[in-house]
């Protein structure tokens, strides 16, 4: 499903004493099956945006287009609801949204309000927990008895359980180790490609936007000042212009073409990329001027 | 409607209630409460009236404001009222509907105990307007000091309480988020019969209160590594000081409560 955001503003408490502007003038192009990152500085309306990616937030002025539905400031809540069973969001520290007696029952919970059978339904739980990695006993223990890690696990499997089209993930690895981070975020990769998903990855880091994305939206000050691939995002002055960091495999390409004096020939955003760049170039022969 | 509640809430400012201590306040309403029982008729209730709405003034609270925030509030008077009316009986009978019938009293006693409850609301509600939690918790521990000779725990009272205001507003980021995380699960909290309705609240409190108590031992481990050991010795950074004006605002109040006392006397 393509999300185009027209003009989209967003006030906290309209019409109140209270008001704050959260977003102001927002224009998004979300292809469908695309991977997008959304970048920006903490407050630059990261959260708020995607809330709107829903319709947990309706937006104050202009439009959210998402697939065939439409969403303005006085669009109707059963709308909403279908829509929310098409695009699954995985918030911020997951974990807390655990509430059932088992593993099962809980990621059972989204498929079933969404009207799943309940027999699908649990089929489900157990082919999730095999996808994600957990041993098949965690089914019947309380999710409260896991590990942090498990617990993350678990919390992104009530969400893939519905079966959503649209998936957006809101800083899904914060706060775990380096490799249950990659385990997790190569695992997105792989259900994004394998089931033809539409996924924003909202993050705050340059190296996983620049590994994962196809395309990057970049936020400032509650407005969306680019979207663009990550090279043109990371070679031109976009990140750099936005307070954002640069992959540190580009930072590094960066230094030594400097030093070198002379270009790989490609913006190279990860280490991978990088080092097929570097050998490539020593092959040729470095040719000291 | 949750944001319009102004209950609990705290509005800064420098008026001449603002600066009063806050035990002067907390005496004061003490003794409010009792002062509102002395009123028995008339003139007597709409005396408290002038004396609440004056108290209102002194505060620079815009009337609008309260007004609004104590909304709820009102439909519970409003209940209040229709209840007497409806029910209490004595007096001639002003008029019936059928077998009903509205007895003058009835009127008059809900409306007197209308305005009772107007004003008790209305000036508590002025207390937390004006006094920042923690100096209501300072107010509330020098208040209870001597109760500390019957070994009462009046530092840990204290304690607790501060600890609960200070945690209000971080619980209700929590629960919002809790909400959408669930609303985005295919959770309905707005439509539905009361019993679905009842049911859609589990998801969002069973992790609010596991989210709660996780808080609860990471704070007492924090206090705990940090050397805290309870009240005994302990020094402050604030310190209260009784005023001309917390004596004057008390004086004030108990004279305002002789007058009502001799209009009882006399009437």
């Amino acid at each position: 499903m393509d999300i185009v955001f027209q003009q989209v503003g967003y006030r906290y408490a309209a019409d109140t004493p209270f008001e704050t502007k959260a977003l102001e003038d927002v224009n998004i192009h979300i292809q469908s099956g695309s991977f997008t990152a959304l970048v920006g500085h903490t407050g630059s309306g990261k959260s708020t945006i995607l809330l709107h990616m829903n319709g947990l937030l309706k937006p104050t002025t202009g439009s959210v287009l998402i697939g065939d539905t439409k969403v303005e400031r006085h669009t109707k809540g059963k709308v909403l609801r279908e829509l929310r069973s098409k695009v699954g969001i995985v918030f911020q520290f997951p974990e807390h949204q655990l509430f059932e007696e088992t593993v099962e029952k809980d990621i059972m919970f989204g498929p079933m309000n969404f009207g799943m059978d309940e027999e699908r339904a649990r089929q489900k739980a157990h082919e999730l927990v095999a996808l994600l990695g957990l041993p098949e006993d965690v089914l019947q223990k309380s999710p409260f008895d896991l590990s942090g890690g498990q617990m993350r696990r678990v919390a992104i499997a009530g969400v893939l359980a519905f079966e959503p089209e649209v998936l957006i993930l809101d800083e899904p690895t914060a706060g775990l180790d380096p490799r249950g981070q990659k385990e997790i975020m190569n695992l997105f990769l792989r259900l994004h490609k394998e089931q033809n998903l539409t996924t924003i990855l909202v993050t705050h880091s340059m190296e996983d936007a620049a590994r994962y994305a196809d395309d990057i939206v970049v936020m400032n000050a509650g407005t969306t000042v680019a979207q663009a691939s990550p090279e043109e995002v990371f070679s031109t002055n976009i990140a750099l212009d936005n307070g954002l960091e640069l992959p540190q495999a580009y930072q590094f390409q960066r230094q030594l073409e400097e030093k070198l004096g002379r270009s790989l020939g490609e913006v190279c955003l990860t280490e991978e990329q990088f080092v097929r760049a570097y050998s490539r170039l020593l092959k040729e022969g470095i040719s000291h001027a | 409607m949750l944001e319009k509640m102004i209950i609990g809430r705290y509005v800064p400012g420098t008026s001449f209630v603002h600066r009063l201590d806050p035990r002067s306040k907390l005496l004061f309403i003490f003794f409010f409460i009792f002062t509102v029982f002395l009123a028995n008729d008339l003139l007597s209730y709409s005396l408290l009236l002038a004396f609440t709405f004056f108290a209102v003034w002194l505060t620079q609270i815009p009337f609008r404001f309260l007004f609004n925030g104590l909304k709820i509030v009102f439909y519970l008077i409003l209940f209040t009222f229709l209840m007497h009316v409806a029910f209490t009986k004595g007096g001639e009978v002003l008029f019936s509907i059928g077998r009903f019938h509205i007895y003058e009293e009835g009127l008059k006693q809900g409306f007197f105990i209308s305005i009772r409850f107007f004003t008790l609301i209305f000036m508590t509600t002025l207390l937390t307007l004006t006094t920042s939690p923690i100096s209501v918790t300072d107010g509330v521990e020098r208040l209870l000091n001597p109760l500390n000779a019957l070994k009462f725990p009046v530092h840990e009272l204290a304690l607790m309480m501060s600890i609960a205001l200070r945690f209000i507003p971080t619980l209700m980021d929590e629960t919002d988020k809790i909400v959408k995380a669930q609303v985005a699960r295919g959770s309905d909290l707005n439509t539905g019969t009361l019993k679905e309705r009842f049911q859609a609240v589990v998801p969002l409190l069973i992790p609010l209160f596991i989210n709660s108590f996780k808080r609860a031992t990471d704070l007492a481990v924090a206090m705990e590594v940090r050397g805290y050991r309870g009240g005994e010795g302990r020094t402050r950074y604030r310190q209260l000081a009784w005023q001309g004006r917390d004596t004057l605002v008390l004086l004030v109040l108990f004279a305002f409560s002789g007058v009502l006392l001799y209009l009882r006397m006399k009437g």
